[in-house]
């Protein structure tokens, strides 16, 4: 717990909000998929958001980087509005990254080469710079000695790794995670987690999508919790799981918790 | 006395292991359906075979002058024989060839550089497309460094349909891909245009398409603005070809996940970037027998330039079978002109059955 309460201690120094959300709404057609979300983050703060299934997780943390469009309120990140000018879009991207249920990575590009992709042509960096950064984020996923192999010729859990790495290749300032471990074994889901975890201890701004409670309980900062399009509930985790104060947030909790 | 020692040569297998009889047996022979269909197939080519050999080469006539002179009963290849540099070439001076051979000579050679290692692929591609494409103009057309000038409406025979197949091929790709991507923007302007040109397209034949490039165009151009008809015909297949392109590598496109544009727009990749690195090479890897299946039926399709009295190689053969001499050599024509257009399209498609191979690094998608 000491590392939370560390994170804690900056957090508290640095009081910098980074992701703002003003009464977003979006709506796909008739369906009201998020209704009034007012949120924001602080530098360095690690968000989890749960909720059941279709309650609108993933375009809230879809809207971050504007892989999903809000037709009304107001989203800033890092101080940029998000809106339709492309020049905001891609500076935002150039400082969120994004890892997804099912990794995405690029099946025709060996590992290295989907690492150094968007260094070399987004951050227009030198490919052999971009090579030994890629191979020192491989190295902290434990994963270097496979940079040359295609992706489809790992596990899930070390694609996942991979994808990682990736974003963080980026050197981005926003980690977003969208349910990273839902698709994985069960024995290849600690080795995802912990490389999280020691993402989170030092110090990213994280903002992830998960229903792996014990990794919300050591790492979060605060637990959102969404339903129908809501954020129903924020707090700390040990308020969160020990005092939910919304009967939804506790009907929720008793399904995950007790399976 | 030295004793002399001679080995005795080993042993083979037993034949019943390994050997001819074993693979007759395991591959022709492994179940009554089997010896039933390889007797079958054995009776055919029994029938088939012998004739065409006896007729092709047994009998057949090599050397002449004239039709009168096959006389041994088979087939009368003096014919291709005599008119060989025509239905290679076409009308092009015979003292020029050279400069064909040259222009085919150096692209074999840059090509065969590929398999170099150490020589960067961009140049060389950069070279094929856009350099080695004006000097095999001027090779061919002449007019510089003191070569004789040939006009267009000489070229003909074999030369004319490698020709119009290739570069029909070659502009019709790029232009197919970006007729895909517009169909597939959100940008109206470029998905009308893009969909209304395509459709369009497809909705007429070649022949329209010819007949229009080398007859009607002229009539609505403003005298003097006239421009070369192997030009027009040439503009007219690459459009109709890149039409049948499009939809090709549209499907392509179509197969690719949401996942990969996603995860490419969220590095913050522009559009450009994301089409040229990320999504075209997986879909275009993915249509490879779609994408030859066009090339080879527009090579073949070259043909239907006689329509604007354009003599290619079909041509050129119809066109000598009229010779008074060799009347009655129509078959030796059509079956001389079925082997090299089954060269080139076999050739083709080993060729891209290759390729898949070759990209294929075995992982599967996501
Ligand atoms: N492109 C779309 N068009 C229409 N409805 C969508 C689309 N994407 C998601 N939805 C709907 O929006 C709701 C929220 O989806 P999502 O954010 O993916 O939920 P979660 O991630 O919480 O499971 C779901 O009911 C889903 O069916
Ligand atoms: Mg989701």
């Amino acid at each position: 717990m000491t590392n939370t309460n560390m994170a804690r201690a900056q957090l508290e120094q640095g009081e910098s909000t980074i992701i703002e959300f003003n009464d977003v709404n979006k709506w796909y057609g008739d369906f009201h998929v998020l209704k009034n979300i007012n949120f924001s983050i602080k530098k360095g703060e690690r968000i989890v958001v749960c909720g059941p299934s279709g309650s609108g997780k993933s375009t809230m943390i879809r809207c971050i980087n504007r892989l999903e469009e809000h037709q009304k309120g107001s989203i800033l990140v890092d101080g940029i509005e998000m809106n339709n000018n492309l020049k905001n879009i891609e500076a935002i991207r150039k400082d969120v990254g994004m890892v997804f249920q099912h990794f995405n990575l690029f099946p025709h590009l060996t590992i290295l080469e989907n690492l150094t992709l968007a260094p070399i042509w987004v951050r227009k960096m030198p490919k052999k710079e971009a090579e030994e950064m890629a191979m020192h984020y491989l190295e902290r996923v434990k994963i270097a000695n496979q940079a040359l192999k295609y992706p489809g010729q790992l596990s899930g859990g070390q694609q996942q790794r991979v994808a990682i790495a990736r974003g963080l290749c980026m050197q981005p300032r926003i980690m977003l995670f969208d349910e990273p471990t839902s698709a994985l074994d069960p024995e290849m889901i600690k080795e995802v987690l912990d490389t999280m975890i020691q993402l989170a201890e030092e110090g990213m701004t994280m903002v992830c999508v998960t229903h792996e409670m014990g990794f919300a309980k050591t790492v979060a900062d605060r637990v959102v919790f969404m339903d129908a399009g809501e954020i129903v509930e924020a707090n700390e985790p040990h308020e969160f799981f020990d005092n939910p104060q919304h009967d939804r947030t506790q009907m929720f909790l008793s399904q995950i918790l007790n399976h | 006395m030295a004793i002399e020692f001679k080995p005795s040569p080993s042993l083979p297998p037993p034949s019943t292991a390994v050997g001819p009889v074993a693979w007759l047996r395991q591959n022709l022979f492994s179940s009554p359906l089997n010896v039933f269909l390889t007797l079958f197939s054995i009776y055919i080519i029994y029938l088939i075979v012998p004739p065409i050999i006896e007729w092709g080469i047994i009998n057949a006539t090599w050397e002449g002058a004239s039709k009168a002179e096959c006389t041994a009963g088979g087939a009368c290849w003096a014919f291709i024989n005599v008119y060989f540099e025509q239905f290679m070439y076409g009308l092009y001076p015979s003292e020029e060839t050279w400069r064909i051979n040259l222009a085919v000579i150096l692209i074999v050679l840059l090509v065969g550089m590929f398999a170099i290692k150490a020589i960067n692929k961009l140049f060389l591609s950069l070279t094929i497309l856009l350099i080695y494409p004006v000097v095999a103009y001027f090779l061919f057309a002449g007019g510089v460094f003191g070569l004789e000038v040939v006009e267009t409406s000489r070229w003909g025979g074999l030369f004319l349909t490698v020709l119009l197949g290739v570069v029909g091929i070659v502009a019709s790709f790029p232009l197919g891909a970006l007729l895909a991507l517009g169909r597939r923007s959100n940008m109206p302007v470029a998905k009308s245009v893009s969909l209304v040109f395509i459709e369009t397209i497809r909705a007429v034949p070649l022949i329209t398409i010819l007949f229009m490039a080398s007859v009607m165009i002229p009539l609505f151009l403003p005298e003097g603005l006239n421009f070369n008809k192997l030009l027009r015909v040439l503009i007219g297949i690459t459009l109709f070809s890149s039409a049948y392109m499009a939809e090709v590598i549209r499907g392509g496109l179509q197969a690719i996940p949401k996942g990969q544009y996603e995860a490419a727009d969220a590095m913050g990749l522009t559009y450009w970037q994301s089409m040229v690195l990320v999504i075209l090479p997986q879909a275009l890897k993915l249509v490879i027998p779609g994408i030859v299946n066009s090339f080879i039926s527009l090579f073949k399709d070259t043909t239907l330039v006689y329509i604007v009295g354009m003599f290619d190689f079909l041509g050129r053969i119809q066109a000598a079978n009229h010779d008074t001499n060799w009347l009655g050599t129509t078959v030796e024509g059509y079956a001389f002109a079925a082997f090299v257009y089954w060269i080139f399209c076999f050739g083709m498609s080993r060729y891209s059955m290759a390729l898949e191979r070759k990209l294929d690094t075995g992982h599967k998608r996501n």
